[in-house]
């Protein structure tokens, strides 16, 4: 009963996902112990995909839980914390997260070419959020740290197009 | 390599998954060419990759499958490919759960932490830390204690997150570290100010003072992170709620000034702070309702929610604070995120005047099927409040809440509907038949037994007083004929309420309880032929004691005594004024305030029953061999403050009522953390003729950790009418200073005494709240054999509220009839109260009260027992 002001903590985020346009999951980073099973994932991955992918919102409150989401083309980009959670706080990771992936892969945020660059966005959450901690809240910063990948392929590119 | 696959992407199809067909074996098998020399990087980074995305799809790995991919990946730090690396460091965490022996890799991570190239150093420090435990801890708390003041950001922000991990399972090592993570916090980069703020306060959340000496130093000399803005704001207002710091205190003046900071995190954090501060007062809260009432017209979705959501609660406690926003709410109701209007709406009918309730109404009911279910229950609770508010408009929400009532929705949706009707019934006595017309409709297609058997109940209480209590009779016995054996056992008691109060439906009930025992189920049975036998009594008596006020005991103490009863067989038929008596339920009709906590614990809420309270004293107490002969506790006082707050010593008191004896149980805090005290007892000095029979003290008592020590009293034999006592408390005890920081003691101690405040036994120390739901039957049970009946003239109090509450906590009974609510504009009233007075007699009081010039009371008591009447009726002369 009493008001919720949030023990200081710096545990803010519950889980980063990205769910395709059918809402299966293409990445999912759960932190604490809120949802143990994977039973349990799904059920809520279902249900946050069901109450969002027709509208652009951008935010909701579902199970207890905010949730804060940003969609593009045939992507869906979540972030999850608590009730009480800071939604500016929230939206910080979410933006972090998409600016940095719109860099990695040059602004062509989109199923197809996440896929091909599984590695970069695993590491990429990696910078960011850490066991539920806001890492890294700075998209240059981001893409600074898991850099090599990017510039590989920049590398890469520039031969493909010459061989072409 | 990858390319490769985009190929064969390509010509499958651009649309396709190329994770979509891995197989876990199949991907394992691959793995067997990380044991290939030269290593080829961009095949084992691929194949990394797909493992980290089996693991991410939540596939299970076997630990013997993980343990022999996880050794074979250890072969990869030969390579020097960076990505690989990197993927090598996920692996390892994503594994450390999985995989056995992890900590092979220790020595490939420590090198990599303390090497020369950075982009290794942060994440091989996280790794590191994952798969590390305490006693391997100390190995590498050299390199840690380095990487914390490091200069590259990205390498302390690692050092510190891990060290802030690492708090839980080795906080005695982490604690070490401070001093570095000080060094920390003066960092530029502000992801590192942020985090060692973050963990210097976990190491020195326990001890107040150095937290308030951390927090003067960060609010002087200012931070650059807003993040580390926000932690300082909750740490500040924690204390302040803590301390019950004033307002003036220069904790609140740091908060209010962050209202004026440029980043919108901390101007939000700051206002939701101040908004969740408890006795705020309005002129407090305007500075941080103008911010918000900014952010409502944010271009940013998420700023307007948060806004909206925390003015919504300003609006539960003060709803004039935000009368100024309500302009800007108007704008938001039709938002196209539904969440945000549905907010505004709920906010705005709080706030709003009465006449703008319908339309406010009409324009919600038109997207309340769009929203989801945790914002319904916010209408739902934002109607029961405005029921309260304006109980004119009863209909209009009566018909709302019934349309939404026939709408899908979840359980806790229901409830709050049904909660909600059910409160309006209460409140507004007009409101009755239309309600429980739209409830009897419910049940007839209702999958929730819970609240199946919640409204047959409350039939069975407010149906056979309604003028035509027949037409319930028919939903009731639908649900005997369709449900499952609860609903059904909770309809066939609904029904022998009908019969026990209407004389003329009594013939037909008679013939459908017949029915009932035919059930298939033994419960239905069992209470349809108990019933049936009752009824057939025709004893108004009977009917009282069985059918309208069932037992009035706590059911855990009922268990126990029972068992007891069983173990030691005896010629003695068990005796039910044995059982300890349940405490009467709290009763408190907060729904304005509940409605941010339900929002938050949706739906987990434990149902089963706890024991209460009294069952957990009378538990404690039985422990002690002293106490052991005195029978069955019979009540349990809230607990006294003794002592001022801030005091050396904090000591509360908890007075335990028996049949003969009162026990006084102290609380006793030492704040003081270099003493200890030892043989701690409260003497204590009656002024009547009570006596003080024995002390138990408590043995030790060191800083801050609470302890008890009881003193027993006699209660007078020979003078029943003496129930009240004033008792002088002093605290004695041994005290030995000890070192504050070790807590070792010095061998010798010097006695002490601590005087207390004085300690009052009142009349209401000797009566159980006891809830009768048929008053009017109760007081027909017991008889006017010891009726008395006497007149006082209150002159003190001004209004008939002010007279009831005094009466209620003067007395410390029940109030029944919920005729603790006095109606307005009324000159009268009668208030009923039950009790069961010490010694197991029921005693109900009937006061009639009158206004004027002063309140003139009328009080009439009944009783089993006649010096019982007399103490009453003494007492309140």
């Amino acid at each position: 009963m009493h008001s919720p002001i949030l023990g200081p903590s710096l545990y803010t985020v519950k889980a980063v996902l990205i769910l395709d346009n059918d809402g299966d999951r293409l990445y999912a980073k759960y932190y604490g112990d809120g949802y143990p099973s994977v039973k349990e994932q799904k059920a809520l991955e279902k249900n946050i995909f069901n109450k969002t992918h027709r509208t652009d919102s951008e935010i909701a409150l579902l199970e207890g839980l905010t949730v804060v989401y940003k969609s593009n083309i045939d992507l869906f980009f979540y972030v999850i914390g608590s009730s009480h959670e800071n939604e500016l706080m929230l939206m910080a990771v979410l933006n972090c997260l998409f600016d940095s992936l719109s860099q990695m892969l040059r602004k062509n945020v989109e199923r197809r070419a996440l896929l091909e660059n599984m590695e970069g966005l695993f590491l990429a959450v990696d910078e960011i959020v850490d066991g539920g901690v806001i890492l890294e809240s700075d998209p240059q910063q981001v893409v600074h740290r898991v850099a090599l990948r990017v510039l590989q392929s920049a590398k890469e590119q520039i031969k493909w197009s010459l061989l072409r | 390599m990858i390319k490769k696959f985009d190929k064969k992407d390509e010509e499958s199809g651009s649309g396709s998954n190329p994770f979509q067909h891995l197989e876990k074996s199949a991907v394992l098998q691959e793995a067997r060419i990380f044991n290939e020399t030269p290593i080829n990087p961009r095949r084992c980074l691929h194949i990394l990759t797909k493992i980290i995305y089996l693991l991410n799809q939540g596939e299970h790995f076997g630990t013997t499958e993980a343990t022999e991919a996880f050794f074979a990946m250890t072969r990869l730090f030969q390579s020097n490919d960076q990505t690989l690396r990197r993927m090598c460091y996920l692996t390892i965490k994503e594994m450390a759960n999985i995989s056995e022996d992890v900590i092979i890799v220790t020595s490939s991570l420590t090198k990599d932490m303390t090497g020369k190239e950075d982009v290794y150093r942060g994440p091989a420090i996280r790794a590191l830390c994952r798969i590390t435990d305490s006693t391997m801890l100390q190995a590498i708390e050299r390199y840690m204690k380095q990487a914390i003041v490091d200069k590259v950001p990205s390498v302390s922000s690692s050092a510190l997150v891990s060290s802030l991990h690492m708090v839980k399972r080795s906080y005695d090592v982490v604690k070490r570290w401070v001093n570095e993570a000080q060094e920390a916090a003066s960092s530029d980069n502000i992801m590192v100010q942020y985090h060692a703020l973050g963990l210097l306060y976990h190491l020195r959340k326990n001890d107040r003072l150095a937290v308030t000496k951390m927090l003067n130093k960060f609010t002087k000399s200012g931070l650059k992170s807003p993040f580390a803005y926000c932690m300082l704001i909750r740490i500040a207002s924690k204390l302040l709620d803590e301390t019950e710091g004033g307002h003036d205190s220069p904790l609140f003046d740091f908060i209010e000034s962050c209202l004026r900071n440029k980043n919108e995190m901390v101007v939000y954090e700051a206002a939701s702070a101040i908004v969740h501060m408890p006795n705020c007062t309005a002129r407090e809260l305007a500075p941080a309702v103008s911010v918000l009432q900014l952010f409502c017209s944010s271009p940013k979705a998420a700023l307007r929610y948060a806004a909206v959501r925390t003015l919504n609660k300003v609006a539960m406690k003060h709803p004039s604070a935000v009368t100024a926003c309500n302009l800007d709410l108007e704008n938001l109701i039709t938002d196209s995120n539904r969440s945000i209007a549905t907010l505004a709406i709920t906010t705005l009918l709080k706030t709003g005047s009465e006449s703008s309730v319908d339309r406010l109404m009409k324009q919600i009911s038109s997207f309340v099927s769009e929203i989801s279910d945790e914002f319904k229950v916010v209408v739902v609770q934002a109607i029961s409040s405005l029921c309260q508010k304006y109980p004119r408009k009863h209909s209009v929400m009566m018909n709302f809440l019934s349309n939404m009532l026939r709408d899908d929705g979840g359980f806790e949706y229901k409830r709050a509907i049904v909660d909600c009707i059910i409160s309006i019934i209460e409140e507004n006595p007009e409101s009755k038949e239309t309600g429980l017309a739209h409830l009897c409709e419910f049940i007839e297609d209702c999958e929730h037994t819970v609240l199946a058997t919640k409204i047959l109940h409350l039939l069975g209480k407010e149906g056979p007083r309604t003028p035509q209590p027949s037409k319930y009779i028919r939903f009731i016995f639908n649900r005997v004929v369709l449900e499952s054996e609860a609903v059904r056992a909770a309809a066939v008691s609904a029904l022998a309420k009908f019969g026990a109060q209407n004389d003329d439906l009594l013939p037909s009930v008679l013939v459908l309880m017949q029915r009932c025992m035919m059930d298939s189920d033994d419960e239905v049975r069992d209470r349809a032929t108990f019933y049936m036998n009752v009824l057939q009594q025709k004893q108004k008596a009977l009917n009282a004691a069985y059918i309208f006020n069932g037992l009035s005991v706590s059911i855990p103490g009922l268990e126990k005594s029972l068992h007891q009863y069983t173990l030691e067989p005896s010629e003695k038929p068990f005796d039910m004024k044995s059982v300890p008596l349940a405490t009467a339920p709290i009763t408190e009709h907060k729904t304005g305030t509940t409605t941010c906590c339900r929002l938050i614990c949706t739906g987990k809420l434990p149902e089963k029953l706890a024991p209460s309270r009294q069952d957990i004293y009378q538990e404690q107490l039985a422990a002690i061999p002293e106490f052991q002969a005195l029978g069955p506790l019979f009540k349990s006082s809230e607990q006294v403050q003794l002592t001022e707050a801030e005091t050396e010593y904090v000591v509360r008191c908890i007075k335990h009522t028996f049949a003969r004896h009162m026990v006084f149980q102290f609380d006793c805090t030492n704040t003081l953390n270099d003493q200890l005290l030892q043989k701690v007892v409260v003497q204590m000095e009656p002024s009547e003729s009570y006596e003080v029979t024995n002390y138990i003290p408590a043995t030790s008592l060191p800083y801050s950790q609470p302890g008890s020590c009881y003193t027993l009293v006699q209660l007078p034999d020979d003078d029943p009418t003496a129930v009240s006592c004033t008792f002088s408390c002093t605290m004695k005890y041994l005290v030995k200073d000890c070192d504050p920081n070790t807590g070792e003691p010095d061998d010798d101690g010097y006695d002490d005494e601590y005087v207390l405040e004085d300690l009052e036994v009142t009349v209401a120390d000797h009566i159980q709240k006891v809830l009768k739901a048929n008053f009017g039957a109760a007081w027909e049970e017991v008889g006017d054999e010891f009726e008395k009946e006497e007149t006082f003239a209150l002159a003190s109090v001004q209004t008939l509220d002010e007279a009831v509450g005094n009466i209620i906590s003067f007395l410390g009974m029940q109030p029944c009839e919920r005729s603790d609510k006095v109606p307005e504009n009324k000159n009268s009233h009668v208030l009923f109260l039950a009790g069961v007075f010490r010694g197991c007699h029921d005693v109900l009081v009937r006061a009639r009260l009158a206004l004027a010039d002063g309140v003139t009371m009328q009080v009439t008591v009944r009783s089993s027992e006649e010096t019982v009447v007399d103490v009453i009726l003494a007492s309140v002369g």
